[in-house]
């Protein structure tokens, strides 16, 4: 482990002198990566006020959890003692795929979609506000390392996991507004750099 | 025409591309050693090992089983953790009604190859999806721990 820290340190170190030349000649372009995690982005804070309708819906946080998944409307958390394991897919013996397979089944009862798992920890929104949500979001150490708004929108653009949520069967709620519109809202927000409320 | 790879044989059955597993081990091939729940994937009573993982065939289509290898409780026994879960379970007298049964003992098997020497926690979480309506619960953890120390 020292071999490759110190390793990782001469690289670090090397790397260091080439990346500051390269962020001074990127500084003026669009987004640099860095600034993603800046603390303070500008824009209309009220832009993240869809996007948090949507995010902070049952369909999204039942997912973005920590130990375990959450089901149904009201967030219970799952049942048949679930557990979030060694990679976000489960025990040992009681994987996601066990029950959920790559479409809904079970006339709806049972959801699915390719690949169905939880967020990984580092994205866990559990008892986090609207601010935080946003301020994770934002922040590549903690949104799976997207560093430009358009990386940070586009798991929610494509992913078939967040789709799914528009086709959550068997009388699940849907998001507050199509994904279409969803869509146009996380553009917006991206587009004015991805502002959060104070 | 569907062709699935059930307990290592090469099956050719005619079914509908979201035809449940389970129907098509019941139904067409007469393997009744699965057993029918609830058909939601919530008792477990249906496990069947799909790659080597516990699966709930009441749920699963049986065009997502195509390429796959499926081991059923018929077949539990020619592996060699499943023949020390299936004498232990014997030992122990688990069963009451039995109903249950072949889907705990698909999932005790897949548990003791994944985790040889289980805690009760690691039990738990394995088990739990698996409902006995008789509780035979307790029989089943001592079961597992004697299946696990007869290794």
């Amino acid at each position: 482990m020292r071999k490759l820290a110190e390793r990782m340190q001469a690289f670090a170190s090397c790397a260091a002198g080439i990346a500051g030349a390269l962020a001074l000649a990127l500084a003026a372009l669009a987004w640099p990566a860095a600034a993603a995690a800046a603390p303070a982005a500008k824009g209309d804070p009220s832009l993240f006020d869809p996007v948090a309708s949507v995010v902070m819906g049952p369909r999204c946080l039942n997912c973005h959890q920590v130990e375990a998944p959450h089901q149904k409307d009201w967030g219970v958390i799952h049942a048949q003692q679930v557990v979030r394991g060694a990679d976000g897919h489960g025990s040992a013996a009681l994987r996601c795929q066990a029950c959920h397979q790559a479409t809904n089944t079970a006339d709806g009862r049972v959801p699915g979609v390719p690949n169905w798992h939880l967020a990984p920890l580092s994205m866990n929104w559990q008892g986090l506000d609207k601010k935080q949500v946003c301020q994770q979001m934002r922040d590549p150490k903690r949104n799976g390392n997207r560093k430009t708004p358009r990386e940070v929108i586009d798991h929610m653009e494509t992913d078939p996991l967040v789709l799914w949520a528009w086709n959550p069967g068997a009388g699940r709620s849907k998001p507050a507004m199509s994904h279409e519109d969803f869509v146009k809202a996380l553009l917006a927000w991206a587009d004015a750099g991805l502002p959060c409320p104070d | 025409m569907i062709t699935l790879n059930i307990n290592g044989k090469q099956q050719k059955v005619d079914a509908e591309d979201d035809t449940p597993l389970l129907w098509v081990l019941r139904d067409e091939l007469h393997m009744n050693g699965t057993k029918f729940g609830c058909g939601m994937a919530l008792c477990g009573a249906c496990t069947v090992h799909v790659d080597g993982q516990p699966t709930r065939a009441c749920v699963m289509p049986v065009s997502s089983a195509v390429g796959k290898k499926i081991v059923t409780i018929e077949a539990i026994g020619a592996n060699p953790v499943g023949k020390r879960v299936q004498q232990a379970w014997a030992a122990l007298d688990v069963p009451q009604c039995g109903y249950c049964q072949s889907g705990q003992i698909m999932a005790a098997t897949a548990l003791l190859r994944e985790i040889p020497r289980p805690t009760d926690k690691d039990i738990d979480q394995a088990m739990s999806g698996n409902i006995c309506r008789c509780g035979t619960y307790q029989r089943i953890r001592l079961a597992i721990h004697k299946a696990a120390s007869d290794a």
